[in-house]
């Protein structure tokens, strides 16, 4: 037993939160997927997985798919039917960027006139509808929202896809920063040009000759609107920062152990400690068989290989099959199997090198067929909890 | 009547991307190799700026300022504010150096805020290089699938929200290049895996509709390769049975699991991934020029599996 064993589940039985983060494609909505399968399953209480894209028919196996932003139970006879007995109950909420930004201005405008100025400026349109990056902080935003209602005894949140690992971290201090800021100061300026101090010119002038007036109006009407709700908007976002630092809170890093990911992981990690969060577990998904890179199994293909011809024709009696097929898959067999053990070794050396401080660290084993289904998240979470 | 499109390796801007993990990364170099093989001058630029393109060439990550790599391939790492001083420089002969200060600080947040502004620094770079025709083609290691299109379609945002300034102006050339699709292309990148096909087919469909960006060419990477016909499948069935291993290791003596249990991973990963090239061919535009890239099992890294994805590039293009 490794000494990751146990570690998982005492994460998400002392933790309120846990957020999985890392690269793309190494399969950190799965793994969030499943981690909320097992608590809600092995370690009862109510349990919500709070999740940005998964894929279809892993939606479709949380009984989820197109329900935009509402919190929807996954039944328990989901889990019944894979042999599971549900100490807890499992819900599940997918992340609408555009309705969650439109709920929050509902929450903190001042009247409706306020609301609807905002909510109808193109302005608004298409910094919550069309750019990226908005999608960092309403993620941290509904996370915080959602535990506030103190519903739910664990939220495991899957972060969104960003152009930086660490984008949605800073996203609650970046806006806090931005609506205190004093550029925000002069880009209302000239919407009440009884301001218009001496400092915002050289800005302004220059702004003006790239924009346009036009825009600039539009920007400071914008902000001019969304200047009521300063007060509300940075609280919360400081709010969302502190929660996130918070002992309640705890990250695992999901990566794979290709080179490019674990170079991600690493940087994530490194971050992640630099700003004293705490980092619950190290995944690393899609391994190859440890059986695979073992120096006897090579020992063997080799001997497979170079007694070929005088091994086929015995195999081939033993086992009633046609002498040069069986020739054919012997060669193909241990072609496959040098093939493998190169990324294995690679792979397992990476993973040898990746720095761990004080965080368990749990390799899962590729699965040959894809996970899209509860039985699927339960042997995946099976996994993680052994270590 | 001239042909409305041009093949892949004709064009002049090449966007590439696909979902994180697929490696995008690598095709983009490998693109720039084949188009460097061919005898062009090859301007690559990564727009994460994480360093894996330079990586992908074994030299240290590089700056706004291109450098060489390879003979015929140069490299940039895109940088909004370095590409904001460019532009203030070459359009509004703005004298600099008293006043970027305050606004390299404002800009920072302005880029955080306002909708595009990165996005259209970011496209403006890669257009005005393909106007000043430094280079016969860009190879742009673009961000990845979720933030491609609001990159792609910046132009448009700006336009619909500005009409007036030099914004605006330059705006409308840059789609004129944007959508040609003789000059621009976009390359998409994914493995026969479940996620990344869904994801690929969605971004097909959403660059047709939300962006003028044609769509050139679909890159299936990490192909495993077709081991077995039929009658092998059942022969390594009946040897990878309980009593074929059996048989088969007191035969040589030793444990052949392990090795088998390699050869049945490859069999059923390949299966599993041909069902979803399979289901990526059907949900692509007919017609779609699909690459087929196979998987290089690690063997090579850096510019060895750069040098390995262009010639099967070039072969599947066949030029």
């Amino acid at each position: 037993m490794s000494e990751a064993a146990g570690a998982i589940e005492r994460l998400l039985s002392e933790r309120e939160i846990v957020v999985t983060c890392g690269p793309g494609g190494v399969g950190k909505t799965t793994t969030a997927a499943a981690l909320g399968a097992m608590a809600a399953s092995r370690l009862g209480g109510k349990v919500l997985v709070l999740t940005v894209d998964p894929a279809r028919r892993l939606a479709n196996a949380l009984g989820i798919e197109g329900i935009g932003n509402d919190v929807v139970e996954v039944p328990a006879s989901v889990f019944e039917a894979v042999g599971e007995t549900p100490l807890g109950s499992l819900s599940a909420a997918m992340l609408d960027t555009k309705q969650s930004w439109d709920a929050l201005i509902a929450q903190h405008a001042p009247d409706s006139a306020t609301r609807e100025k905002i909510l109808e400026n193109p302005l608004y349109q298409n910094l919550t509808g069309r750019f990226i990056q908005s999608h960092d902080y309403i993620a941290m935003e509904r996370l915080f929202e959602l535990h506030s209602t103190g519903e739910w005894d664990l939220i495991v949140v899957d972060t969104p896809p960003t152009r930086n690992a660490l984008d949605f971290l800073d996203a609650p201090a970046r806006m806090a920063d931005f609506f205190s800021s004093r550029l925000l100061r002069w880009l209302i300026a000239p919407s009440r040009s009884a301001l218009l101090g001496v400092a915002s010119k050289p800005f302004t002038q220059i702004a003006d000759r790239i924009l346009g007036t036009q825009f600039l109006t539009d920007i400071s009407e914008f902000f001019l609107s969304m200047q009521a709700m300063y007060g509300g908007f940075v609280q919360r976002a400081n709010s969302v920062a502190r929660l996130m630092a918070d002992e309640r809170t705890s990250f695992v890093v999901v990566s794979s152990s290709e080179t490019v990911p674990l170079r991600e992981a690493e940087f994530f990690t490194a971050e992640l400690a630099k700003r004293k969060l705490s980092i619950g577990a190290i995944v690393l998904n899609k391994a190859l068989p440890r059986s695979i890179s073992d120096p006897a199994a090579a020992k063997t293909a080799h001997e497979l290989e170079s007694r070929r011809e005088q091994l086929a024709p015995r195999i081939a009696a033993e086992l009633d099959l046609d002498e040069a097929t069986t020739a054919r898959v012997l060669e193909t067999i241990t072609e496959s199997f040098t093939d493998f053990s190169i990324v294995a070794r690679r792979e397992a050396a990476s993973r040898d090198r990746f720095p761990v401080k004080g965080a368990p660290l749990i390799t899962l084993e590729q699965m040959d067929h894809d996970i899209a289904d509860m039985s699927g998240l339960i042997e995946m979470g099976s996994g993680l909890f052994a270590g | 009547m001239p042909p409305r499109t041009r093949p892949l390796q004709e064009r002049s801007l090449l966007f590439v991307t696909g979902k994180g993990g697929v490696g995008k990364t690598t095709i983009a170099a490998g693109l720039a190799q084949m188009l460097a093989d061919q005898g062009k001058s090859v301007l690559g630029c990564e727009i994460d700026a994480k360093g894996d393109l330079a990586a992908a060439f074994e030299i240290p990550p590089a700056g706004f300022k291109p450098v060489e790599a390879v003979p015929g391939v140069q490299l940039m790492s895109m940088d909004t504010e370095a590409s904001l001083r460019e532009y203030l420089r070459l359009n509004l002969k703005i004298p600099i150096v008293g006043r970027i200060g305050p606004l390299a600080k404002a800009f920072d947040f302005l880029a955080t805020a306002a909708p595009g502004v990165k996005e259209i620094l970011t496209i403006g770079k890669v257009t005005y290089e393909v106007r000043a025709k430094h280079y016969d083609t860009l190879v742009v290691d673009a961000s990845a699938t979720g933030h491609v299109i609001g990159q792609l379609a910046a132009p448009q945002a700006i336009n619909e929200l500005v009409k007036v300034g030099l914004i605006r102006n330059q705006s409308d050339w840059m789609l004129e290049i944007l959508s040609d699709p003789k000059q621009t292309g976009l390359v998409i990148v994914t493995t026969p895996e479940e996620m990344p096909v869904a994801e690929t087919i969605e971004l097909s469909a959403a660059v047709r509709e939300k962006t003028t960006v044609d769509l050139a060419a679909v890159v299936v990477n990490r192909l495993l390769p077709e081991r077995f016909g039929p009658r092998d499948e059942a022969a390594f069935d009946t040897m990878s049975s309980p009593t074929g291993v059996e048989a088969l290791s007191e035969m040589l003596g030793m444990d052949v699991g392990p090795v088998l249990s390699a050869a049945r991973l490859a069999t059923t990963l390949r299966r599993s991934r041909s069902v979803h090239l399979e289901t990526l061919r059907a949900g692509l535009p007919a017609g779609m020029p699909l690459l087929l890239v196979p998987e290089l099992f690690a063997r090579a890294d850096g510019l060895r599996a750069t040098r390995l994805v262009a010639t099967n590039l070039a072969e599947e293009l066949g030029s």
